[in-house]
């Protein structure tokens, strides 16, 4: 187990140094750098200072370890428009977008995962196909869209939900929180509801297809043939089986949920890094579109070695390497 | 001797909207306390629909549409869901083919003996644990509390059907359904099982039906064999009488087609053609297709008729002893 | 889960076609998306008006509802935007550029991964690994924020959205191809085919590829219809196209700042517009692999 761990977290890191060395490429040699880290407003004589600063002058390589020892220190530069570091306004914003995330994930399995089961129990039910041509939709069809028809249906036309911002919020460790007051989770539920729907339609097939299998599994049948209850087989026999794979792709795609975070958080205006991200690339704020970039794929690798670990500490199979038919 | 388990007229057909597809069509078989009923046929014959008709355990679109499965005289078929429930694992219990499919990959082996324990009786975790750790002592399963906590993967073939065994036992069923449990694992381990099973039935007197197409394995541990044959049973009687002097076509061709010591390098004999698909079975006798002794008459549905008190066979022209 | 050894149902493409034709889902579904080809390819010629030549465009005519009319006599059927342009014309056009990119992204997708796919496959060894831990670093960064991050670097324009989707969508292919290829690879006839010392690149091409095409057909149908949604998430979010080239994402996102007011039709008959082009490539993706049956 130990040895797995270390072998994961030594190739994440690997993976890691690759990221950085292809967004510092990125920015240096296919954009040009003095523009990434230089102001808008920067004249001759201040472009050629920065120059200077950056140290652009000297070979790529001394460059790159120049950033790579600043990025270790955690030090990204400064944002143009904000004045502070940048890594410190992604800190600040993030608890927002994090927030947001999680209750799109807790959506997503709270309808997802019992709509699933019920279609995998009757599948060739007209509920079943309903499911079904829903999940589809929900996965296929672009997310902004969805937010917007949202906005124009219970704000525009209804009048029922606030389309923009997060609402009043409660301080709880130093983190403002919306989803602990009322106003707050009004303006909660249909962002958050937005986002988990790619989400949700995974889970929905998943379960399904899970539960389809499972259910005619012998184990189930000799658990029946034992005579357990329905209902503790239906929650301990076949949902543990089922979990496995949903907590594995739940896992890899809330990535995608925290990148569609941006999507979302520009539509309805939630002050997280996915609206800070848009706003900086609109007021061209360099730095923080860098300190950005860098921070999300830190998260992301980050995130993957945690499933990977997550998903061997859930299958007795994995954990204990192989032996499997 | 009274029936622990008395399946009369059984029929099992599978439902669906556009066309029924009988599958059993009127199985009769009984298994006295203690007794080993060997249950042998191709697959596809209905052996293990029988085995699942009785403790109700189809999957749907199967559907048991006639007749009765009577355990000590009460009939299970009428009972209601919860008393069923009730019933299975308690007084019917069953054992299936493959031990590495039988026993949940995701749960211990504690848990998934707790479930089966607790479905029945109320009782502490301690208590389910002493009675699991007892329960695997006694199917051979060595160091039995550090077992409980062994996932199945962790255990070998052998060893899961011997765990699943003790769950099978773990209420003292009047009736086990083993359905080939020994098919799936290696020939020294095939004996091994066989024989724990035959002893701790015996021991018990617990009513055992042995589910196999393998006649060489039944031949060993059954007292009596019922032979099936597309959806029916063809001939059932004590297991000496039967091997030794087979009345129905198909049991003889059954026998003849098993290697024998002492006739190496003589022809085996094979039955020619193959089950016909129950979508097209014949309107009469369903092995007249196949069988050398078929006339006019087998274009009827033979009756299960007596041969003595013991044996019956459904079949127009029971074969005389010795013939072939 | 379907098995890799499961064989394929591969048929005449003449019994594909009978097949395809008795689902009336997927007939539907090809018929939608090709009106819209037809009429996204055809929109200088039908459309009223060239709704980015600022001649026609009258301003005082911005934000009229459907149905209104201009001074000139003209009617705005679907209404106008903020500039004051006729948005039936804008959305021809916009239907156009939008299946433009996703068009053309999806085949050098398909192109390259279709490539890279087939080279991992026949080569197998450190080549093959080396490849396929790309396509699994590719793989699990989600699409949205790979592009995302390549347009910020790149800065807008057709050619870079373009760039930017093939880079996501190239080892959905790889990987599809590559899996497909490994199996045929694997069958007897490329057996054959290499005892008659054919070289390698005919057994590729000529025997190998032809049956990963019905799989590769599928995947490039679905992400097509990826592509198109991709692109306009991207121009919603101002990252994609140049405002020169309005794709349906363009104008959706323009008219997000009316739909407060109530002026609805200026984001929502876009949206439904592009509803329409992304649903029926996703139908017919789905009926397709039903149809080919190929090992997904």
């Amino acid at each position: 187990m130990a040895e797995f761990i270390i072998k994961r977290v030594l190739q994440a890191m690997v993976v890691l140094l690759i990221m950085t060395v292809l967004v510092f490429f990125g920015v240096n040699v296919i954009g040009n750098p003095v523009y990434i880290f230089a102001s808008s407003e920067c004249d001759q004589a201040c472009l050629t200072k920065t120059i200077a600063e950056l140290g652009l002058d000297r070979p790529l390589w001394e460059q790159y370890f120049v950033f790579l020892s600043n990025l270790l220190q955690g030090d990204l530069g400064n944002s143009f428009t904000h004045g502070i570091p940048a890594l410190s306004l992604i800190f600040e914003r993030l608890p927002a977008t994090l927030e947001l995330a999680i209750c799109a994930l807790a959506m997503a399995l709270g309808f997802g995962l019992p709509l699933g089961i019920w279609a995998g129990l009757h599948p060739d039910t007209i509920i079943s196909r309903c499911i079904m041509a829903f999940s589809m939709i929900a996965f296929s069809l672009p997310v902004f869209w969805i937010g917007l028809i949202m906005i124009l249906t219970f704000s525009v036309q209804l009048g029922w939900m606030p389309a923009v911002g997060r609402g009043d919020t409660v301080d709880v460790f130093g983190t403002e929180l919306s989803a602990l007051t009322l106003d707050g989770l009004h303006h909660l539920v249909m962002p958050a509801f937005t986002l988990s729907l790619i989400m949700m339609a995974i889970v929905i097939r998943l379960t399904r297809a899970g539960m389809r299998e499972v259910i005619f599994a012998d184990y189930i049948k000799f658990a029946r043939a034992n005579g357990i209850r329905e209902r503790r087989i239906l929650t301990t026999h076949v949902m543990k089986n089922l979990l496995i794979p949903i907590v594995t792709v739940l896992g890899m795609e809330f990535g995608g949920v925290i990148a569609f975070a941006v999507v979302v958080e520009s539509i309805f205006s939630w002050p997280g890094v996915g609206k800070m991200l848009i706003d900086a690339i609109g007021v061209l704020d360099r730095p923080l579109i860098v300190a950005y970039l860098i921070f999300v794929v830190f998260m992301f690798v980050v995130l993957n070695l945690l499933v990977d670990i997550l998903y061997s500490l859930l299958d007795p199979r994995v954990r204990l390497g192989g032996n499997q038919t | 001797m009274t029936s622990v388990l008395n399946v009369k007229d059984l029929h099992t057909s599978f439902v669906m909207p556009d066309l029924t597809i009988a599958a059993l069509q009127g199985v009769s078989l009984s298994v006295d306390k203690g007794e080993i009923l060997g249950l042998v046929g191709e697959s596809g014959s209905g052996k293990t629909l029988t085995g699942f008709s009785i403790n109700r355990l189809l999957s749907a679109p199967g559907r048991v549409v006639q007749g009765e499965v009577l355990l000590h005289g009460q009939d299970v078929l009428s009972l209601g869901e919860e008393d069923m429930r009730h019933l299975r694992g308690r007084r019917i219990a069953m054992i299936f083919q493959d031990p590495m499919m039988t026993l949940n990959p995701v749960l211990r082996i504690e848990t998934q003996m707790r479930d089966a324990l607790r479905a029945h009786e109320k009782m502490s975790k301690a208590m389910a644990r002493t009675r699991a750790i007892a329960a695997l002592d006694e199917v051979g399963i060595p160091a039995p509390e550090s077992r409980l906590r062994s996932y199945p993967h962790e255990l070998s073939g052998g060893m899961r059907q011997r765990v699943a065994i003790a769950i099978a036992l773990l209420h003292q069923p009047d009736v086990i359904i083993a359905d080939e449990p020994t098919t799936a694992l290696d020939v020294t381990i095939q004996g091994q099982i066989l024989s724990l099973v035959q002893n701790l039935c015996r021991d018990r007197g617990t009513a055992l039906i042995w589910i196999t197409h393998d006649l060489a394995v039944v031949a060993g541990i059954a007292d009596r064999l019922a032979v099936m044959y597309a959806g029916r049973v063809v001939e059932i009687g004590p297991v000496d009488d039967l091997l030794d002097a087979p009345a129905h076509p198909y049991t003889r061709g059954l026998i003849d087609s098993v290697p024998a010591r002492g006739q190496r390098g003589q022809r085996l004999k094979q039955i020619p053609g193959r089950m016909p698909a129950l979508t097209e079975l014949p309107v009469g006798c369903s092995f007249a297709p196949r069988c050398e002794h078929a006339k006019a008459a087998c274009a009827a549905l033979p009756d299960m008729t007596a041969l003595d008190a013991e044996r019956s066979v459904r079949c127009f022209y029971p074969l005389a002893e010795g013939s072939a | 889960m379907s098995s890799v050894s499961q064989t394929p149902t591969a048929g005449s493409p003449r019994e594909l076609a009978r097949r395809f034709v008795s689902v009336p889902s997927a007939v539907i579904a090809l018929v939608v998306f090709i009106l819209f080809c037809i009429i996204g390819f055809g929109a200088p010629l039908i459309a009223p008006q060239n709704p980015y030549d600022l001649r026609q465009v009258d301003i005082l005519d911005s934000l009229m509802p459907p149905g209104s009319q201009s001074y000139t006599g003209l009617t705005y059927w679907l209404g106008t935007d903020g500039q004051g342009r006729d948005m039936l014309s804008a959305m021809l056009y916009g239907i156009r550029i939008s299946l433009i990119v996703g068009l053309l992204s999806g085949f050098l997708a398909l192109v390259v991964g279709t490539f890279v796919g087939l080279i991992a496959a026949y080569r197998r060894g450190w080549v093959d690994t080396l490849l396929m831990r790309i396509v699994d670093l590719q793989l699990s960064f989600p699409t949205i924020l790979v592009a995302l991050i390549l347009l910020v670097i790149l800065g807008r324009g057709v050619d870079k959205i373009i760039f930017a989707l093939v880079v996501v969508q190239w080892a959905y292919f790889a990987r599809t191809v590559r899996g497909v290829a490994l199996v045929e690879g694997a069958r007897e006839y490329v057996d054959a085919a290499r005892g008659l010392r054919l070289g390698g690149m005919r057994i590729l091409f000529r025997h190998i590829l032809p049956n990963c095409l019905p799989t590769i057909l599928v995947v490039a149908t679905v992400q097509m219809a990826m592509a198109i949604s991709l692109e306009a998430t991207l121009s919603f979010l101002g990252l994609g196209l140049p405002p020169t080239r309005p794709s349906l994402g363009l104008l959706i996102a323009n008219g997000f700042d009316y739909l407060q007011s109530g002026r609805y039709w200026i984001s929502v008959l876009p949206g439904i517009v592009l509803l329409g082009i992304i649903i029926s490539a996703n139908v017919l993706g789905d009926r397709l692999r039903d149809i080919l049956n190929p090992r997904l």
